[in-house]
């Protein structure tokens, strides 16, 4: 809950609007992940991300 | 806000995580993960870092006033999803690499970092704030708010953080203001990073390797006039304001897993990409040469736009380029300014402190105060202290003998006698250093006028690349006699100036030609431990106010040999975070041809000490870096 009002008031401060619903597939996509129960790698050259 | 004056700072989750905690804008304590879990450049959540701040500052969670953590975690993600978008289809490999990191864990980094914080002070999260201030603002306000100045042009400069990789700010008094910024895929640092990679060394760590190997390159030759006209019409265009624009044809970063298309690189330098183990030739020092030229020719242009968009005569540094000390040397003599401070952890785990100070500063609101001349680092020993009890714990678990000296001018006259018969002496004292430079507090020391010093050090002590420099620590009033400092001083070895001429040897006439190896013998001046290659040098200056043991150290070697400067690198070994315990000492003492270690009022000399049983397989416990 605290996360989704903390991206809300980014988005507003941003007013990138079109960065929800790109946010809300990959949560979803997400949730699919952890249910299937992947693992995240990590990058290796750079940490950009 | 209640009447809570303690900030926590925390860095983390990239590279380099740290903790910082400040009381009413002061700095208490600060420490770099990597120190406790003896784990070098550690990327996670820094507990142990956490936990020292804490109990250093006799705090609670409860206690605070806030948490500040040195970044924008959406705006971080902001800057991915736009990226991979503007590249796209370019780099869905790497899309699908990271973000599964994001969506399980980096997006929640609130909830991440709370959950961290309760297993390390305890259930029950308490009512403090947790603020986010910039990458770069955190980096600014770690340069100017501890700064001995009221007012002042702040320039950092690294890879990446959100967006921007470089900003402008004017820090006045409480203030500050960001004027101007360089926003991602176009960075200085990560240029220099791509050079580290295609030079065969580690990304992230092996930056000043590549400026040490730098010197080695021939100034006068056609090569380097040829590299350098190749990376600026091909790989960067630099702008009068220093800003730059890299060309992404040629890069890899922004949406692959390597920093350089290396099929278009080496078919523009003419050369194969160096691997780690290749042997380093005329042309890999060359390429270094031609890149640190252009990196120092940025970081003048920004300096001049600081100065021309703030008029202060001041100017303060941070970000990872602001440990380009050669690079820093050269905007100081520039005369652009008066005056110039750089943050002694320019790095990431700096963010922790800026972001503190900026939550204080900025967020609160907070007055600030500027003392005299002196900043407000405390000599930059920051870290934890080693107490007789954690010696006689070293002791009891080593079986270790060693000599207690009552008089510590004793002890400085023992190690100064040792060092002049050439023997290495490790040295450890007071708090840890906080930055990644050892100070004086966790330090490996010799006989600067030692001809063999540095290839013992390199090759015995370090276990690392020979052509690598070592640094000078010279007592702050006798600078000026061996270095063109220009009355500056250098106290956290931030600034590279060269020897005075009256120290310098002459030069065989082929020298600039002659290959790495017999540079590198070449006898260069009355220190040629400490004398690069270029006649340079990473000079650290020695305050009696912000660290009288060694102070003391140093004169008691002037006393005995007229000379008042020593080698000083960090007590590790290659691969190895620098030691913070007394037994994190030993064992390095014990595995290396390290002469005596002196820990405290303590003295131990190797051929007292019982065999040390650990077989060589110990150099694996470290990656090389």
């Amino acid at each position: 809950m605290e996360f989704l009002k903390d991206l809300f008031a980014f988005l507003m401060e941003r007013k990138k609007w079109w960065l929800m619903p790109v946010i809300l597939v990959l949560l979803l996509l997400g949730a699919l992940l952890i249910f299937a129960g992947q693992s995240a790698v990590a990058p290796f050259i750079y940490t950009l991300f | 806000m209640s009447n809570a004056r303690h900030i926590l700072g925390i860095s983390a989750y990239y590279h380099d995580a740290a903790a910082a905690i400040v009381c009413d804008g002061e700095v208490v304590a600060a420490a770099q993960e990597e120190r406790f879990t003896r784990k070098k450049h550690d990327p996670g959540f820094p507990g142990n870092a956490v936990r020292f701040c804490l109990d250093q500052a006799g705090l609670g969670l409860g206690d605070l006033a806030a948490i500040a953590f040195y970044d924008k975690p959406l705006l971080k993600f902001e800057r991915l999803l736009e990226t991979y978008y503007a590249f796209a289809p370019r780099g869905l490999r790497s899309f699908l690499m990271s973000m599964p990191i994001w969506i399980k864990e980096k997006l929640f980094q609130k909830k991440l970092l709370w959950d961290h914080l309760l297993e390390v002070a305890g259930p029950g999260r308490p009512d403090v704030p947790m603020l986010f201030p910039e990458h770069h603002l955190s980096h600014a306000a770690s340069a100017f708010y501890p700064s001995p100045f009221d007012e002042a042009a702040v320039m950092t400069v690294d890879g990446v953080g959100e967006w921007a990789t470089a900003s402008l700010c004017h820090g006045e008094g409480t203030g500050m203001r960001i004027l101007k910024e360089l926003h991602f895929p176009h960075s200085v640092g990560l240029l220099y990073s791509a050079f580290t990679y295609f030079l065969g060394f580690r990304v992230n760590s092996g930056e000043y390797k590549l400026m040490g190997l730098a010197p080695y390159g021939d100034p006068g030759s056609a090569q380097v006039a040829e590299f350098e006209r190749k990376i600026r019409e091909r790989l960067v265009d630099v702008a009068p304001d220093g800003s730059v624009w890299l060309d992404q044809d040629y890069f890899d970063y922004a949406t692959g897993l390597r920093m350089v298309r290396e099929d278009r690189w080496e078919g523009l330098f003419g050369m194969a990409r160096r691997d780690h183990a290749d042997e380093l030739e005329m042309c890999h020092c060359n390429l270094g040469l031609a890149i640190q030229r252009v990196t120092e020719d940025i970081m003048l242009k920004m300096a001049a736009e600081a100065k021309r968009l703030t008029g202060s005569r001041n100017l303060c540094l941070a970000g990872g380029v602001a440990l380009n000390c050669v690079g820093n040397g050269k905007l100081q003599r520039s005369g652009l300014f008066d005056r110039v401070w750089i943050q002694p952890a320019a790095g990431d785990a700096g963010g922790a402190l800026g972001a503190a100070l900026a939550a204080w500063h900025l967020h609160f609101e907070r007055p600030r105060s500027t003392c005299g001349h002196l900043d407000r680092m405390r000599g930059s020993f920051l870290g934890p202290d080693v107490t007789d009890q954690d010696i006689a714990r070293m002791i009891r678990h080593f079986s270790a003998v060693g000599e207690h000296f009552e008089n510590f001018d004793d002890l400085c006259a023992r190690a100064a006698a040792i060092m002049e018969s050439g023997a290495v002496v490790g040295w450890v004292q007071g708090r840890m250093e906080w930055g990644p430079r050892a100070l004086g507090n966790r330090s490996i020391i010799g006989d600067p006028r030692s001809p063999d010093m540095q290839r013992k050090m390199n090759v015995n002590i370090k276990y690392r690349e020979s052509f690598r420099p070592f640094a000078p620590s010279v007592l702050a009033e006798d600078a000026g006699e061996y270095f063109d400092l220009r009355g500056a001083d250098s106290p956290y070895m931030l600034l590279v100036a060269d020897v005075v001429e009256r120290h310098r040897k002459p030069l065989p006439p082929d020298y600039a030609s002659m290959p790495v190896r017999d540079k590198l013998y070449t006898l260069r001046s009355s220190l040629p431990a400490i004398t690069h290659i270029d006649f340079s040098a990473r000079v650290q200056t020695v305050h009696r106010e912000t660290n009288e043991r060694y102070w003391r150290l140093i004169q008691a070697f002037k006393a005995r040999t007229g000379c008042p400067a020593i080698v000083n690198t960090s007590f590790n070994v290659r691969g190895e975070p620098i030691v913070c315990t007394p037994e994190d000492a030993y064992r390095c003492f014990m595995r290396t041809d390290m002469d005596a270690l002196a820990v405290g009022d303590y003295l131990f000399e190797k051929h007292r000490q019982p065999p040390w049983p650990e077989d060589r397989r110990w150099k694996e416990e470290f990656v090389l870096d």
